[in-house]
């Protein structure tokens, strides 16, 4: 069993579930342009997490095997919808930004992955802590993406200005590509090859090895 | 631990679940509602105001709206203000759907590619003392990759534009997606919109030379964005043409709109 400090810990580095699992990629591509609506996000995805998590695990075993993943999917999706409203309700403006994707929480891998691999086996509080973690270390490399996309994609942070835009009177020419969701592609690989960099343990085991050209075709038989 | 895998309790299971998630989805939906279409409320008027270059946000949106705004219904057909669907609750974009409140358009008719035309459109009138200011007008076209929706707002003469500003839009972030870009929009105020009786204001390619014999009736293009700048002209001619206001702004110049 571990502890909370672990399960809330680990999913940031050691466990990302972004960077070694690589889950959840499709809304940090789409939600990381700019910083203020990426947190609403985040927010939204560890609350959903969380919550998702803790139920499913209070009811872990009275789910039967045969339909625990559209149980799983039935809890996932009430939870994103009950979130889908309380940011129509009080954070308007950013919910017309986040606009498909709060509701594309529900294909959020990570929130699955983690319902069925741990909320399933353990007990509630645990299983509360897991979501948080997650959430976090999901939180974690969105944060990160969003703050260079914006920064150098618009000039702003939070949209208070930063660099001045040559088109308002300044002299920071913005990197269009950063506004458009491949750059997050980009900007993924390469925090992967620093946090992999740093931490050799999680460099995977190549499958299969590509044997070198061979100049003589008695040798390749 | 009991069996829970018989057909029985998996249906009971199922069930249950499903009963006890509705109910949270819908008290979430029915709780929030007043909450969320006054956040809809409060976003159009914002839009509105804005359009028209008069959105201060140090009062209170509601309260400017409430002061400054007069919405009446128009008939696009006669160009006049009707009384046929009521001001408060008439919903635009469900006209839109609605045969008998709206009617099919093809070919050249359908410059901005809408499709469909509702009979009857908002307009938002700003008056000072009885007399009229400005006319504020819902526009809406096909861009590159969406339906820009926004506002045109023109000035008391029906000519001269005091405003554009979208609401909701897909556009390409950084080109298309320049619509938004405070700089661009504040090169429509002063433009005028009729040469002899047809629309002229549009968007060109590069900037505008100052001085030339078309310079009122030209905006800046948006540069990388042919299609989205193509979309905001089609948008203009469209709504400010013969399907859209123009019928309605000349009876509004005569006094003939009553």
């Amino acid at each position: 069993m571990s502890t909370v400090k672990d399960s809330l810990v680990d999913p940031i580095f050691k466990n990302n579930p972004i960077a070694l699992q690589v889950l959840g990629i499709c809304s940090a591509l789409a939600v990381t342009s700019s910083l203020k609506v990426t947190l609403v996000m985040c927010m939204s995805v560890i609350v959903v997490c969380a919550c998702s998590n803790t139920a499913i695990s209070i009811i872990r075993n009275v789910i039967p095997n045969s339909i625990r993943i559209i149980v799983q999917m039935v809890i996932i999706a009430s939870l994103v919808i009950v979130v889908d409203q309380v940011l129509k309700a009080y954070f308007y403006e950013i919910s017309k930004q986040l606009s498909v994707f709060v509701g594309l929480i529900i294909t959020n891998c990570i929130v699955m992955g983690r319902a069925e691999a741990f909320a399933m086996k353990n007990p509630p509080l645990p299983s509360f802590f897991d979501g948080v973690g997650n959430g976090l270390g999901y939180s974690a490399i969105l944060i990160a993406i969003a703050i260079v996309r914006e920064l150098f994609g618009s000039g702003k942070l939070m949209g208070i200005e930063i660099l001045p835009l040559v088109n308002d009177g300044g002299w920071y020419q913005p990197n269009g590509l950063l506004l458009l969701p491949p750059s997050a592609f980009f900007l993924i690989g390469l925090f992967i090859w620093a946090l992999r960099s740093w931490k050799k343990e999680q460099v995977e085991e190549s499958e299969f090895k590509i044997t070198s050209n061979t100049t003589n075709a008695q040798e390749a038989m | 631990m009991a069996n829970k895998e018989t057909t029985s309790k998996t249906i009971i299971v199922a069930l249950v679940l499903c009963i006890v998630c509705s109910l949270v989805v819908s008290s979430a939906a029915v709780l929030l509602k007043d909450q969320q279409d006054a956040n809809k409320k409060l976003d159009r008027y914002s839009n509105i105001l804005a359009a028209a270059g008069m959105l201060n946000k140090d009062e209170s949106i509601e309260d400017q709206y409430n002061r400054l705004i007069t919405a009446r219904v128009v008939d696009l057909e006669t160009g006049r203000y009707t009384d046929v669907v009521d001001v408060a609750t008439y919903d635009q974009r469900r006209a839109v759907k609605d045969n008998s409140l709206s009617e099919a358009l093809s070919g050249e008719d359908d410059l901005a590619k809408i499709s469909r035309r509702e009979n009857y459109s908002m307009v938002y009138l700003v008056l000072s003392k009885g007399e009229l200011q400005k006319i504020i007008l819902p526009v809406r076209g096909y861009g590159l990759w969406s339906t820009m929706r926004g506002f045109i707002a023109l000035e008391n003469d029906g000519n001269t534009i005091a405003g554009l500003g979208f609401s909701e839009h897909g556009e390409t972030p950084g080109l298309g997606g320049e619509i938004d870009n405070p700089k661009w929009k504040s090169l429509w105020p002063g433009k005028k919109v009729y040469q002899n009786g047809e629309v002229e204001v549009g968007l060109i390619k590069g900037s505008v030379t100052p001085g030339s014999a078309n310079a009122d009736y030209e905006v800046d293009g948006l540069a990388g964005a042919t299609l989205t700048s193509r979309g905001v002209t089609n948008l203009v001619h469209f709504w400010l043409g013969e399907k859209g206001f123009q019928k309605f702004l000349s009876n509004l110049r005569s006094g003939e709109a009553g």
